[in-house]
């Protein structure tokens, strides 16, 4: 018999969630990608994970984001949609050097074009240390981005995790 | 009893040549002796025995071995297991099960990390018959029962995969085909094997990258097993597909994340240092929970399903979490 592999999607995802019995569901951060890309702004970069410093960012991918750079590697997964990963290398270091997490750039940077990609669900970018890059979707998707926190890191823990009991 | 063994030198391993009736070496290692028998494994401490069954205890043992002892305690069950020091092991019975250590009959040895892997790795090798795969989804191996017959040498070496910068990158881990022989698995046949579509000006190739991460994970061939694909300084994500049960009941010595990439898994949640209940983590696809570092954790996913677990890899954290420096979970709202 075959079997029907479940994934999720900004139309259509159910949420499990944490049945405490001697503890506080805060302590698990529970949140579902989909249902915070739902309700964020495109492109606001929400952290759904926080391991020290690293992060892991859902963010909604609608229209053309802002250009961003980061002075370390970053990866990008597509949960949803298609999403092109615009790449440009600068012709001068955007992000100062040691500065973590990604720098959002006042506009297109001069520099060489590397290239782009077109990502579909399930497909991994790499988003280059030094490079600028942006994301351009048609239609609204979901990015899950592995990265460090920085200046555009957007917590609201509160609003987006399991508070209460279930 | 309550021993403690530091071992300070070169720990003894023994194995035997001859074999029991059943066909099996026996091995010991300080004090510690291994036998096993049709059914089960029989761990040998002093003044006592725990017992195994012995496909549970395979299948814990292969996932110790093949991930160096893991993070933090490797439970093979509530009594039995081990907890990685990164260059010594502390092997014990009983020493996160809260009636052992309140009865004073716990026992603990330490012993140098390549000693205890390479006892374990022999008798992984020594005790796998032909046709059962410890790493594989029970459906999809035979038996680890009855008396010793033939051997799986090639399964249970297998090396865990570990991408330096994102798999697929030249010089990096490579991605998964037909050709190279991952195959799809039957619980992934409906997963899209497209590639993403790079369009990379001269002189970037190298740099211009993506891969289908989900593809490549639908090409497994083991179960529960996590395997760095992308890389960020110390933030590794893991991802690893899951079907049956957890062999190991996973006791952290830091905060991970889970990530359910798709279908669903269930979460067993205890304390880490008593056993006792703490909660259930039902997780579907998109949803996303940390596992605090004062926990163990066992998961349970009816269909294969696809997991993204992701760890911090800095070295100072078991250090800091055993400190009180750092809370036990991750964020504070």
């Amino acid at each position: 018999m075959s079997s029907q592999t479940v994934f999720g999607s900004l139309n259509s995802y159910e949420k499990g969630g944490v049945q405490v019995i001697d503890d506080d569901p805060k302590h698990y951060c529970f949140s579902n990608v989909f249902e915070v890309a739902s309700k964020s702004r495109p492109y606001e970069k929400v952290a759904v994970g926080q391991n020290l410093k690293y992060v892991i960012e859902a963010l909604r991918a609608e229209g053309n984001s802002p250009w961003f750079a980061a002075d370390h590697d970053e990866a990008a997964l597509v949960m949803d949609g298609e999403v092109e990963v615009h790449l440009i290398q600068p012709d001068q270091p955007l992000v100062p050097a040691g500065k973590e997490g990604s720098v959002r750039l006042a506009a297109e940077p001069k520099g060489k074009e590397m290239g782009w990609v077109k990502a579909r669900r399930g497909h991994m970018a790499l988003l280059p240390k030094g490079a600028a890059y942006q994301f351009r979707s048609a239609k609204p998707g979901v990015l899950l981005l592995q990265t460090i926190k920085g200046d555009c890191t957007v917590e609201k823990w509160g609003k987006i995790c399991q508070t209460a009991a279930a | 009893m309550s021993t403690t063994l530091v071992i300070p030198g070169e720990a003894e391993v023994k194995s035997t040549k001859e074999v029991n009736r059943q066909g099996y070496q026996e091995f010991q290692i300080g004090q510690y002796r291994f036998t096993r028998d049709e059914y089960f494994a029989h761990i040998m401490y002093p003044g006592n025995r725990h017992i195994m069954q012995i496909d549970a205890f395979l299948r814990a043992l292969m996932r110790d071995v093949a991930w160096g002892f893991f993070y933090g305690t490797v439970n093979f069950d509530t009594v039995f297991g081990t907890v990685n020091h990164y260059g010594t092991v502390e092997m014990f019975v009983g020493l996160f099960n809260e009636a052992y250590r309140k009865s004073n009959t716990h026992y603990v040895e330490t012993f140098h990390s390549k000693d205890l892997k390479k006892t374990f790795e022999q008798i992984l090798d020594a005790w796998t018959n032909e046709g059962f795969d410890p790493f594989a989804a029970p459906e999809e191996t035979g038996e680890p029962f009855g008396v010793r017959h033939g051997n799986n040498t090639k399964a249970v070496q297998r090396q865990r995969v570990t991408a330096r910068r994102m798999v697929g990158l030249p010089g990096d881990t490579p991605v998964r085909t037909d050709a190279n022989g991952f195959t799809v698995n039957r619980q992934f046949a409906d997963v899209v094997q497209d590639q993403p579509e790079i369009h990379a000006n001269p002189g970037f190739e190298n740099e211009v990258h993506a891969y289908n991460l989900f593809a490549y994970l639908s090409r497994s061939d083991v179960t529960w097993n996590p395997s760095v694909c992308s890389v960020v300084s110390d933030s590794l994500l893991c991802p690893t597909t899951e079907e049956y049960s957890l062999p190991i009941i996973h006791g952290n010595d830091r905060v991970e994340w889970f990530i359910q990439v798709s279908d669903e898994i269930f979460w067993e949640i205890d304390d880490k240092a008593t056993g006792r209940p703490r909660a259930k983590v039902m997780m579907k696809a998109g949803d996303v929970a940390a596992m605090p570092a004062d926990i163990r954790h066992r998961g349970f996913s009816p269909k294969r399903s696809m997991l993204i677990v992701w760890e911090n890899n800095n070295d100072g954290l078991p250090a800091m979490h055993a400190n009180g420096v750092l809370k036990p979970y991750p964020v504070e709202f």
